[in-house]
């Protein structure tokens, strides 16, 4: 029989990552420094791919004669409206499947059927219903927000803990409280995860209707960029897009870590 | 001082499906006494806690109360819950404050007040939920039951989720909480010590589907009971012999969604 005799090796290391934002910061930096000196050094072909500088330099400028604003304006007015649109509908939607057996399959059958649909194919019908103007847009966004956020604010109130419902019974507390203040703040980081899936589907939904058929928005910018091979505004535009959904996703992070502070 | 009202299940029978759980449940509750409810796991305790609260309907029979409620009571018939079900997303202060949404402001905040004091949560009105230990969560899980002045507490398994010490402490409390408000009160537990320190009656039932076995009671005032006593330790031992075959077959038992 083999003995030992020894410290006790340590082996419970491991499987905990840390976040460090300097370390991602870093990381972006030095991505955009190479880029900047493989373009400067004649590498990278500047018609395909406009340096860092260059788009910078154009942002400003669109920024400085208000072209930017102009574009960016109807973009955020069309991601706000088709956004809480189909954020409303949508939450009471799957408030009334979670709630309700009245409600529930009628709502899941809907859903099945039509959540697949890339509501993308729609636009050409909403233009046919809405006209080219901004109903045919703010439909598509809607509708791309309403199928996923009835989903999450469903299965949010189905896990609800029947427990704490129970409760709120037995304390004769009324339909309209018990789902104020335990149904909605019990799906609540359910329904916020929703938000994080469809506010990156409102923006590709905007930029593709407004591809499709628009005079302003960055969408439409975009594409008429490219058209004119003006790579350096087509860039700048992908580069406002970029922060937009930054913004967007750092303000739902904020919701939460209000809403959800009790965790 | 007996405020409480009186609670009769009248021949109260429950089934799920094919799987009968209760039969025939004859009992009542005197007002201001404590009826603990003891018997071998999965022998349909607490559903016989949730149709006397109206929270399950039974298949046969029928619970009905009888008396006159207070004219500051909000709940009749109020729970306490094993899991102290508190809601995570308010402060102690506003879980409490919740079940007294029908009061106006000023009224729910002294009532907030009286109870977090009574029950020495003074200090922790602000403090989250997770916050707490387990025996500081049932603190609050009785504090919200008391504020509504209730005829009847429903107590299911309060204690059954803490460490024993913690279980001792508030053993105590809730005695002198009951005693004082007065309320009947139905006292579910598989511990026998608790129905023998709280019961006025000490009901056994039998292993599913559970009917009433026996009825002991206690008349000693709670205030004037100790761990001790005893008459108290000798009717634990002749509990314990009366449920312990009971208990050892219902362990091997297959556990289903019964209880």
């Amino acid at each position: 029989m083999p003995r030992i005799d020894g410290p006790v090796a340590f082996r419970g290391g491991g499987f905990s990552p840390r976040d460090r934002w300097t370390a991602g910061a870093i990381t972006l930096l030095t991505i955009v420094a190479f880029w900047q000196l493989g373009a400067s050094a004649g590498a990278i072909p500047t018609l395909f791919l406009p340096p860092p500088a260059t788009i910078a330099a154009t942002l400003w400028r669109l920024i400085a004669t208000g072209v930017l604003w102009q574009h960016l304006s109807a973009s955020l007015a069309r991601l706000l409206v088709g956004w809480v649109l189909g954020t409303v509908f949508g939450v009471a939607t799957g408030l009334a499947a979670g709630l309700w057996s009245a409600t529930r399959s009628p709502v899941a059958a809907v859903v099945a059927a039509l959540f697949p649909i890339p509501k993308i194919a729609l636009v050409p019908l909403f233009i046919v219903w809405f006209g080219i103007g901004e109903g045919s847009k703010i439909a598509t966004l809607s509708l791309g927000v309403f199928f996923p956020t009835v989903i999450a604010t469903m299965s949010g109130v189905d896990n609800v803990p029947r427990g704490m419902i129970r409760m709120g019974q037995s304390f004769g507390l009324s339909t309209a409280t018990i789902v104020r203040a335990i149904v909605l703040p019990g799906a609540a980081a359910a329904i916020l995860s929703g938000f994080r899936v469809t506010s990156s589907i409102a923006i590709v939904l905007l930029v593709a209707a407004e591809m499709i058929g628009a005079e302003n928005g960055i969408g439409a910018f975009v594409l008429s960029a490219g058209n004119l091979y003006d790579t350096d505004s087509l860039m700048a535009g992908i580069v406002v897009l970029s922060l937009m959904g930054l913004t967007v996703s750092g303000s739902i992070g904020l919701l939460e870590r209000t809403l959800l502070r009790w965790r | 001082m007996t405020s409480g009202i009186r609670l009769i299940l009248d021949h109260v029978g429950h089934a799920w499906g094919k799987l009968r759980v209760l039969e025939d449940i004859v009992l009542t509750a005197e007002p201001g006494e404590v009826m603990a409810v003891i018997g071998p796991s999965g022998c349909g305790k607490s559903t016989l806690l949730n149709i006397a609260g109206g929270l399950l309907a039974p298949t046969s029979g029928i619970a009905r109360m009888e008396g006159t409620i207070a004219d500051d009571c909000l709940n009749p018939l109020t729970y306490v819950f094993q899991d102290f079900s508190l809601l995570p997303w308010r402060s102690v202060r506003a879980n409490i404050a919740l079940v007294l949404e029908r009061l106006p402001a000023a009224e729910r905040a002294a009532r907030v007040t009286e109870v977090l004091a009574l029950t020495g949560l003074t200090d922790f009105a602000g403090a989250w939920p997770k916050e707490l230990s387990g025996g500081m969560k049932q603190r609050v899980g009785i504090a919200r039951a008391l504020a509504v002045r209730p005829a009847c507490l429903l107590m299911d398994e309060p204690l059954s989720a803490l460490d024993a010490q913690t279980r001792d402490l508030l053993l105590d409390e809730f005695a002198a909480l009951i005693a004082r408000a007065g309320t009947t009160t139905l006292y579910v537990t598989h511990n026998l010590a608790e129905a023998v320190r709280l019961g006025h009656q000490i009901v056994v039932l039998s292993r599913r589907p559970g009917r009433v076995r026996d009825i002991f009671r206690l008349d000693r005032p709670l205030l004037e009971r100790s761990p001790d006593d005893p008459d108290a330790k000798a009717l634990e031992r002749t509990l314990w012999h009366l449920i312990r075959d009971d208990a050892a077959v219902a362990e091997r038992e297959r556990i289903d969604a019964a209880d």
